[in-house]
């Protein structure tokens, strides 16, 4: 069937620069760039580029750029250049449409319509080069009260907790989403910053052993890779019942990926398709979950933080309050713009709401209920920079995940096509060449200058607000200020509008 | 006593991605200009003094270079002395004006790390980048899958 869908980028050689020397050939696994030896040319095949920028960034003489394919369609407000081209592939395959990251459309962002306090005059700011500033966060059920013998000595039994330097931790990301050496790189960074990254659904690889201690194991739908090694090797357990991308439905890693390691760290059989159900099909209620959560934790002999991760939806104050009273440890609100490794794109784009509005209407429920303390809360999926991560601390998170940003600063792209298993920057992908790209050396020093910077940053606005710890932030949402929102808006986020005082 | 180099570049073949940049660098090196283009475009281009190694079908590759043996048969089968230890640093080095291009030296270099230049008159091995410091293949490799180590560095 001649395709009637024409490529979304063009590549550009500058003829002068372009010396030949065919690194862009070997690097484009989407075969875009060819070298015609008879006229001595690289030529580029534009229907194959994804707009990755593997070749720009690596050609040595700067001879590449890529743009957005300039063919204007007879678009309307209506009918945008993408709704055509979707509807395109559509007919041409009669499949569903798969994507990767989160979703992309033009939603509010709350994050920019929060603006954060600083002091001035009546308060002073405090300057965190000269002195000290906490960024120090726990992870775990709180006690109700805390006792004390005569020689002043706690006696106050402490649940379990996760502790962070930052409050900022790598989310699930499986091994087969991502290749070994991405989940090798954002392991060690947790480790040497002092937070915590997360196996996703894909079990722990033997490779990845050595950082389990700043590991939070997953506990999914498929249970794949789940035995009581696994759940002992972490340093908590986290149910996934949703993600952010696709709420409501399973994950399918499909049998091409499954190769001996995969195989192995899932316990799965080589070349078998990796199917996650859509619910647990243990988990029917919040009883349900209860008995899951407690099933665990005597697995664990009551030693680590059990969590639970759902997707932001409608209902999410009510599930979030049931989750607290199922007796989970942490509760983990991923929003609708959280990525995935591959997702019907109708569903990323469509399905769930603001991470911004769950995380507040969440902290207020709770608190109204008298179960903040019993929680602790994550929230992920939109988070880009460290002003985000202010905005959802004073939102009333105890600390953030994210994920889209550190595959960033590994090197991703955002070409969203995770699903094709061909990522140029050896990020989601199997094959043995191209994982080879990301070097764990570079990554791990990458993620975690990432969040060195992040936490600088964090303390930076801290001090402005003359705040020293951020345990005095966490649900301080008089820190913040909406602009251009409506009344429920605002009665939603628990915030005034830019210009009210206090 | 002789000097001899402790110097050697080691690739790393879990990281090295194929993309022949360090050849690329390499050429630009010995060219005699500092701009990529200008040396690509020269007649008389310099052929690397890197190779890398690959083979359809396998996913390892790895950049492989002289490597400034103790006891270099290159030196032992040259013919006009034009291979030769470089007295202040040891590094192996051709005197391209002496080398009659024999290639005595090709055929007995057990890495294959030695090759005719591009003009085909003399042969043109690796030299460290003896007059800048850092080699080039090291310092422009995209995945620091190349490293230059002293062999006391290795435990």
């Amino acid at each position: 069937m001649k395709t009637l869908y024409e490529s979304d980028f063009i590549v550009i050689r500058d003829e002068i620069r372009c010396i030949r020397c065919k690194v862009c050939v070997r690097q484009c696994a989407n075969e875009v760039h060819q070298y015609d030896e008879e006229d001595d040319r690289v030529i580029a095949e534009n229907s194959r580029c994804v707009g990755c920028h593997r070749c720009v960034t690596l050609c040595p003489t700067k001879a590449i750029t890529i743009i957005r394919n300039p063919l204007d369609f007879r678009e309307n407000y209506q009918w945008t250049a993408r709704a055509i081209k979707d509807i395109y592939k559509q007919a041409e395959t009669g499949g569903i449409l798969l994507t990767g990251m989160g979703n992309d459309k033009e939603y509010p962002i709350y994050w920019d319509r929060l603006l954060i306090n600083a002091s001035q005059v009546t308060n002073p700011s405090i300057d965190p080069l000269r002195e000290p500033m906490e960024l120090k966060t726990f992870i775990g059920r709180k006690p109700e009260k805390l006792e004390f013998d005569n020689y002043g000595r706690l006696i106050t039994e402490i649940p379990p907790q996760l502790e962070l330097e930052v409050p900022i931790m790598f989310s699930a990301m499986s091994f087969g989403s991502i290749s070994i050496n991405a989940c090798e790189s954002l392991a060690r960074a947790s480790v040497e910053v002092g937070t915590f990254w997360n196996t996703g659904e894909g079990g722990l690889h033997k490779k990845l052993y050595p950082y389990k201690e700043r590991a939070i194991v997953q506990c999914a739908s498929g249970r794949f890779g789940v035995d009581v090694e696994y759940l002992n090797a972490g340093s908590a357990i986290e149910i996934k019942i949703g993600q952010g991308a696709k709420p409501g439905i399973g994950g399918h890693l499909p049998g091409e990926k499954v190769g001996e390691e995969v195989s192995q760290t899932r316990m799965i059989p080589i070349g078998t398709d990796a199917i996650s159900p859509a619910p647990h099909h243990d988990i029917y209620s919040i009883e349900d979950l209860r008995q899951l959560i407690y099933a665990l934790k005597e697995a664990v002999n009551y030693k680590k933080p059990v969590g639970v991760k759902i997707a932001a939806v409608h209902n999410v104050s009510a599930i979030a309050s049931g989750i607290a009273r199922a007796g989970a440890d942490y509760i983990a609100i991923d929003g609708f713009r959280g990525g995935t490794g591959a997702a019907p794109t109708r569903i990323r784009d469509n399905v769930g709401i603001p991470v911004e509005l769950a995380l507040a209407s969440v902290d207020t429920r709770l608190r109204e209920e008298g179960l903040r303390n019993q929680i602790s809360l994550i929230v992920g999926g939109s988070i880009r920079n460290s002003a985000d991560v202010i905005k959802a601390i004073a939102l009333g998170a105890d600390a953030v995940y994210i994920a889209t940003s550190a595959l960033v600063a590994l090197g991703c792209h955002l070409c969203q096509n995770c699903h094709t298993g061909k990522c140029n920057w050896g990020i989601a992908t199997q094959d043995p060449n191209l994982v080879k790209r990301l070097n764990p050396d570079i990554g791990a020093k990458r993620a975690s200058n990432l969040l060195k910077a992040w936490s600088h940053e964090i303390k930076e606005m801290l001090g402005g607000m003359g705040i020293n710890a951020l345990e005095s932030l966490r649900g301080n949402r008089l820190m913040l200020r909406g602009v251009g929102l409506n009344e429920k808006e605002l009665e939603i986020l628990g915030i005034k509008h830019a210009g009210e005082g206090i | 006593m002789e000097l001899k180099t402790k110097k050697r570049i080691y690739p790393k073949e879990d990281v090295c991605i194929g993309c022949h940049l360090c050849e690329i660098y390499c050429i630009l090196a010995h060219s005699g200009t500092r701009d990529l283009i200008k040396a690509f475009k020269k007649l008389d281009k310099p052929s690397p003094r890197v190779l890398v190694e690959e083979k359809d079908g396998y996913y390892i590759t790895f950049a492989l270079q002289c490597r400034h043996c103790d006891d270099p048969l290159c030196i032992k089968a040259c013919i006009t002395g034009a291979m030769h230890r470089d007295e202040n640093t040891g590094y192996i080095i051709c005197d391209e004006e002496r080398c009659v291009g024999c290639w005595s030296c090709i055929l007995v270099c057990p890495y294959g790390a030695i090759r005719r230049s591009e003009d085909g008159k003399a042969v043109s091995k690796c030299d460290l980048c003896i007059e800048k410091g850092n080699p080039v293949c090291v310092e422009n490799c995209p995945n620091e899958a190349l490293e230059l180590k002293e062999l006391e560095d290795l435990a």
